[in-house]
């Protein structure tokens, strides 16, 4: 064996850890955390035959963003929606965890629309803080805000699940992390008195309501009066978006997931300079991408959780 | 760099107006030197920046995401700036003037204003 063999291998095993650390982050936290959850393609979400609810969750499709790191984001929804549609068993609702668009304009929030309807799918949205760029979150709020309180916050049920939409992008305090405030934390308190404690929940936002790395922003300031409320339940399943990557943590009966991107990915915390839009070689964007399957069986603490790529 | 440029030019026609009514009324009255901020990787750069009275900021977004500059006491707030877009604020009033991007509030700077007059009055 020659010395160039061994220098091509050193190359070749070092591009496969380099992929393995980035690709690898949620599934690391995963058997961490060991959580009951498979993170994997298309054909093992067919092999999970639900039986129970399923959902859907899209994240962070920046519609109207046009950088080196993805020119088309609306291109990429586009096939997000089409992976959404080929699914072998078809999700009883979308949920949307913010950053719809990248800009908060009305063209951005009208091709999301076009896009997203294509699933013929209700759709439950939360905004991300590129949603409500505009001085009074009219243009979020006109569109999607119908029957919320505040900025956009709501809760309904759907199969004994109770769903909680929380907004944490408003109103940041300069230095601080996301948001919730009083008066959401106040409503929430109200929302969940007198739930029975095994009512499963789910609780989605845009920014994580648990600390990924606050150095980037990446957490909720007020997020543990949240949590504090939502102790006494059994399952609680906690879905954001915002870091544009997979990342999950099990605290007590509170599993914590992000979701990839439609649009672009980002790096891992402390990874890079800062937490900017990141490029990655043209055939590799579509694998950073994706959408994730959630499944809910009666019965089973933990809901399963399947991320999907846009692409292997 | 444009509107520093541009800036110069209205300042240097203003000025042949003022030359013609008082010449040294116009030199004494010349406008502080401008100053720029880059916003780069998340970070204002420089982070804080000292300038006299009367001096012109510019905030240039360099980054792929959009940012804005909100004064922390509500003095001056820009809409969201997309990659490439600049804001400018004159500061008249001597103080530490905090501020932050209200998409991503862990970005915070100042701008240190000193009294202009110190220099002027010299003359």
């Amino acid at each position: 064996m020659t010395s160039d063999h061994h220098d091509e291998r050193g190359v070749s095993r070092r591009k496969v850890l380099e992929c393995m650390t980035w690709a690898g982050t949620g599934v690391l936290w995963t058997v961490a955390g060991g959580v009951p959850s498979s993170m994997g393609i298309i054909d093992e979400a067919r092999a999970v035959a639900p039986s129970g609810l399923t959902f859907l969750q899209i994240s962070d499709s920046h519609v109207g963003f046009d950088k080196p790191a993805n020119p088309n984001a609306l291109g990429t929804l586009e096939e997000a929606l089409n992976k959404i549609n080929a699914l072998p068993v078809k999700p009883s609702f979308i949920i949307h965890t913010g950053d719809i668009t990248h800009l908060s304009k009305p063209s951005e929030f009208d091709d999301a629309d076009r896009v997203i309807s294509q699933a013929r799918l209700d759709v439950h949205y939360v905004p991300g803080e590129h949603d409500v760029l505009d001085e009074d979150v009219k243009l979020y709020r006109d569109r999607y805000g119908r029957g919320t309180k505040g900025a956009g916050w709501y809760s309904f049920d759907a199969d004994g699940v109770h769903f909680v939409g929380l907004v944490n992008v408003v109103d940041l305090k300069a230095g601080g992390l996301g948001n919730l405030g009083n008066e959401q934390l106040e409503w929430l308190e109200g929302d969940l008195k007198g739930r029975p404690a095994s009512t499963p929940i789910v609780v989605f936002a845009h920014i994580p309501l648990w600390s990924v790395y606050p150095a980037w922003g990446w957490g909720t300031e007020d997020a543990a009066r949240a949590l504090d409320y939502l102790k006494r339940f059994g399952s609680v399943t906690v879905l954001n978006g915002h870091i544009h990557q997979i990342m999950q943590k099990v605290e007590g009966n509170v599993t914590f997931h992000t979701a990839r991107s439609t649009a672009f990915p980002q790096p891992a915390p402390g990874a890079a300079p800062s937490p900017g839009p990141m490029k990655v070689a043209d055939d590799k964007l579509r694998s950073v991408l994706g959408i994730t399957d959630v499944t809910f069986k009666r019965g089973q603490q933990r809901l399963a959780i399947i991320d999907q790529p846009l692409q292997r | 760099m444009r509107t520093i440029k541009s800036r110069s030019r209205v300042a240097t026609a203003f000025g042949v107006v003022l030359l013609v009514a008082a010449a040294t009324f116009a030199a004494r009255s010349a406008p502080a030197t401008d100053a720029e901020v880059d916003i780069d990787q998340f970070t204002f750069l420089p982070q804080r920046i000292t300038v006299k009275a009367g001096t012109t900021v510019t905030w240039i977004n360099e980054d792929d995401v959009p940012h804005t500059i909100v004064s922390s006491s509500k003095v001056f707030k820009s809409k969201a700036l997309d990659t490439a877009d600049k804001f400018s604020f004159t500061f008249t009033t001597p103080g530490t003037y905090d501020y932050f991007c209200s998409v991503h509030p862990h970005m915070t700077g100042a701008v240190v204003v000193e009294a202009a007059s110190g220099s002027n009055a010299a003359q």
